[in-house]
């Protein structure tokens, strides 16, 4: 049983596009990443008057027609190499994933550099994308548990880096075709891109081919960007559903910074297992909820650690009260040594466990590039989360609801009690 | 790959999929109990008792139960359905000893008072958090509407009041009956040796003891019923339908599915170029659900409400088709591709093969490897889909729509 069978390689082209690959030894399957710096984050300034969704709009128009194939050409050719696809955009990336047989990966490699390089954009397509994404907006609305972290990472981030990709009725209802040409114009662009790939691969062939594929596609400025404040840090969205949705987030640490792995470390003995604190408090012995977890979200100047459970409107008070009574207790009284245990045996394992999936490796590897300008090895993580220490984890846990104060969200019939800013 | 089976002196039936190069093994309990098995007054009952498995045994309490499995890193869960029980740990070969012993352990649970009431108040968390999910009350809707007064039309969860009115000493009894080693099914795949495996099976489940369990499993005609949810503060309009199809039983279940494959796959099938790529809805799909003795297919559409009435007749038009589907040679070879590279990619974890490991058995008691699986998708011609359309006509179906539109006119 060795976990470091795996070769990680590299190499960036005279446009910028970095290619991250890493052969798998025991899978037939490949799968690669592509991480285009065409997130929400990037619609220009209209954005804030109502123009939110073009990212998600072209991600869609991309695919209906490229290079030599009309729309049903083209998913027909994706569905032949047995390519299982997504393209989707987020609030920092637009990111097209496909994962498929290794003797499929170039030919569905080439399907992708015809929808990033020679998209037919068809304005036809417009408005059938535009009844799709206000459809979804909808769906969105209908939603409670979704929607309450929709509007919370909204309030917690400063503009543009909570917008949600999905963009605003008012913005979807708005965009015209050259809204979304520009939009492309000046986000589709190879200094910034990443392509992460992972399985069955060869490596000397894949560099080759894409370096071809992606040769013609030219450098662009990145596109500016206008921050605004965010807010407000306590509020509540009136809906009259059956639970009570409660959302805290608290500022954490971005990947690259020195107290990282504490970070993580700390949002997982929190709400990343069966044990954790929060499962183990809130619905455990309470059992005042059926869900309840926290996670983490990195970009690359700020992140965040999120908390969130639904309760039943007349439990809801309780749950938030134990929820920020336990975050509390952590802070003051720090974490045993066996839960540090415990977290690190739970990371590790997944880590090793995610060399089974061609499509989890090629997304890690796209996003280690994007945060540090490198991967980093198992070894590497391993040997970080062994060198925490109960000390160091407890003092990060304590700044929590100090100088890392929360923005409180909850979406339900009833307002709860929450504690001032 | 090698595959083994064997079955222990109290009637646990115990099989394996061994691969060495695989990274991690996974472990899963099947045991054949669902809501199928539950009489109206036990309703929930076998959703219920699977929480309650992880609330303790003689040795362990609740928290301990957790404990002991995150601090090897096992990765552990446990899913109800309408026929199965699947508890089921994936972790480093090095730690199965430590997590199996949990997840056995767990499976002779102490079913305490104190614990069933706390429990019982996330299990009423949870029937409310899908009640504030339109797809999953107009689910519920259109099992119970097509399979009327058959058990495959009741609730996983139960209801409110149903989990209210249960007592402690009720769910004792059904575990008693259907808990049965010779109700169980013990499947193992990935990274392991059969010979230890089988004497940590022996060691851990060997003392259990139970007599057989029934399920009468009558087959069912669906009523093609139609019923409306009013909810007037949705912004979509949600539509399930229900067809029958062919039971587990059946080799047309491949046929089966690579047909609602061809109809409704999330992406570049029929449903998709009439309903998606228009953008005249955000849900159009279709897929096959088999089960013993009987199987459906489930239709679920999403779309605002003034669009739905339009939308049922193109789906309509879909699904009927004319005669025939005039399937192209081509169409069925781009859903086979589809579903062969969906098999090798989910086939690629030991967890991915679990389920489907461990159901084969249990119904068919059959072993299906990936390659076999492709074998027989790639065996399905023309003349099979067409066979199947003209024996299970999939329209109309039951349909249940949920929404702000009361009444909705379904097509005839």
């Amino acid at each position: 049983m060795t976990a470091t069978r795996s070769m990680i390689e590299h190499h960036t082209y005279e446009n910028g596009l970095v290619l991250v690959a890493e052969a798998m030894p025991n899978v037939r399957s490949a799968a690669f990443t592509m991480l285009l710096p065409a997130g929400a984050a990037y619609e220009r300034a209209p954005a804030r008057a109502g123009f939110g969704g073009a990212a998600t709009m072209t991600a869609e128009w991309i695919s209906r027609g490229a290079g030599s194939r009309d729309s049903r050409a083209l998913l027909t050719a994706l569905d032949n190499l047995g390519a299982n696809h997504a393209e989707s955009a987020q609030t920092l990336h637009t990111s097209l994933a496909v994962a498929t047989l290794g003797k499929n990966l170039v030919p569905a490699l080439e399907i992708f550099a015809d929808m990033i390089l020679r998209p037919h954009l068809d304005d036809d397509e417009v408005e059938p994308i535009r009844g799709l994404c206000l459809q979804n907006l909808r769906s969105l609305e209908d939603d409670p548990g979704s929607k309450v972290i929709y509007e919370l990472r909204r309030r917690h981030f400063p503009d543009p880096w909570g917008r949600s990709s999905a963009g605003t009725p008012e913005g979807v209802a708005a965009l015209q075709p050259d809204h979304l040409r520009s939009f492309l114009n000046e986000t589709y662009r190879p200094n910034g891109a990443i392509l992460g790939v992972a399985g069955a691969i060869d490596w000397p062939a894949l560099k080759d081919a894409v370096g071809e594929l992606f040769a013609a596609w030219p450098e662009r400025p990145a596109p500016p960007i206008e921050e605004h404040p965010a807010g407000p840090n306590r509020d509540h969205i009136h809906r009259d559903t059956q639970q009570t949705q409660i959302a805290l987030a608290y500022p954490a640490s971005t990947v690259a910074s020195p107290d990282y792995y504490d970070c993580r470390a700390v949002a997982a003995i929190l709400g990343g297992y069966s044990s954790a604190r929060l499962f183990t408090e809130v619905r455990e012995k309470r059992g005042l909820c059926y869900s309840v977890y926290a996670a983490y979200e990195g970009q690359l100047d700020r992140a965040a650690l999120f908390c969130h459970a639904g309760s039943t409107p007349e439990r809801a008070q309780e749950t938030l009260d134990v929820m920020l009574g336990e975050i509390a207790r952590l802070g003051r009284d720090g974490v045993e040594p066996d839960e540090l245990e415990t977290m690190r045996a739970g990371l590790k394992s997944s880590l090793i466990m995610a060399q089974e999936s061609s499509m989890s490796r090629s997304a890690a590897l796209a996003s280690d590039w994007f945060h540090l300008g490198r991967v980093r090895g198992l070894a590497e993580i391993s040997a970080a989360f062994d060198a925490l220490a109960v000390d160091a984890v407890g003092d990060y846990a304590a700044r929590l609801g100090r100088e890392l104060a929360p923005t409180i969200l909850t979406l339900g019939p009833a307002p709860l009690r929450q504690p001032p800013e | 790959m090698a595959f083994h089976h064997t079955t222990l002196a109290n009637g646990l039936e115990v099989i394996a999929e061994l691969d060495d190069r695989a990274y991690s093994v996974a472990a899963g309990f099947f045991v054949k109990t669902g809501s199928r098995d539950e009489t109206r007054d036990l309703a929930g009952v076998s959703h219920f008792l699977e929480h309650m498995t992880f609330k303790g045994t003689a040795a362990r309490d609740a928290l301990a139960v957790n404990r002991d499995f995150d601090k090897v890193g096992a990765k552990h869960n446990a899913q109800t359905s309408e026929e199965d029980t699947l508890y089921h740990v994936t972790c480093l070969p090095e730690y199965l000893g430590q997590a199996f012993e949990v997840l056995s352990d767990i499976l002779r649970p102490s079913l305490r008072v104190e614990d069933f009431e706390t429990e019982k108040q996330v299990i009423i968390e949870e029937i409310r958090m899908y009640l504030d999910n339109p797809m999953s009350v107009a689910y519920e809707a259109a099992k119970s509407a097509h399979f009327g007064d058959h058990p495959l039309g009741n609730s996983i969860l139960g209801t409110v009041e149903s989990i209210q009115a249960l007592e402690a000493a009720r769910m004792r009894a059904y575990f008693e009956r259907r808990y049965s080693p010779a109700n169980i099914v013990l499947a193992f795949a990935g990274a392991a040796e059969w010979a230890p495996l089988l004497e940590m099976a022996r060691r851990c489940c060997g003392e259990w003891s139970g007599g057989p369990a029934e399920r009468t499993a009558l087959p069912v005609k669906g009523a093609s019923a139609f019923q409306s949810i009013l909810r007037p503060d949705d912004h979509q309009q949600i539509v399930v339908g229900v067809s029958d199809g062919p039971p587990l039983e059946s080799n047309d279940r491949y046929a089966a599915h690579l047909l609602a494959t061809i109809l409704g796959d999330h992406t570049s099938s029929r449903l998709y170029w009439s309903l998606i790529d228009p953008g005249l809805a955000d849900g159009a799909e279709i897929s096959y659900q088999d089960y013993n003795q009987a199987g459906a297919f489930y239709t679920f559409l999403s779309c605002e409400p003034e669009g739905v009435e339009a939308n049922l007749e193109r789906i309509a038009q879909v699904y009927r088709a004319g005669d025939a589907l005039d399937l192209q040679e081509q169409e069925l070879g781009q859903a086979k591709n589809k579903v062969l590279a969906r098999s090798v990619l989910r086939g690629e974890r030991p967890m991915g093969r679990l389920a489907s490991l461990g159901f084969h058995w249990m119904y068919r008691h059959e072993y299906i490897s990936v390659e076999a699986e492709l074998d027989a998708y790639a065996a399905v011609t023309r003349d099979d889909i067409e066979r199947l359309r003209a024996q299970w006509p999939l329209w109309p179906p039951t349909l249940v729509s949920a929404g702000p539109l009361a009444h909705p006119r379904p097509a005839p």
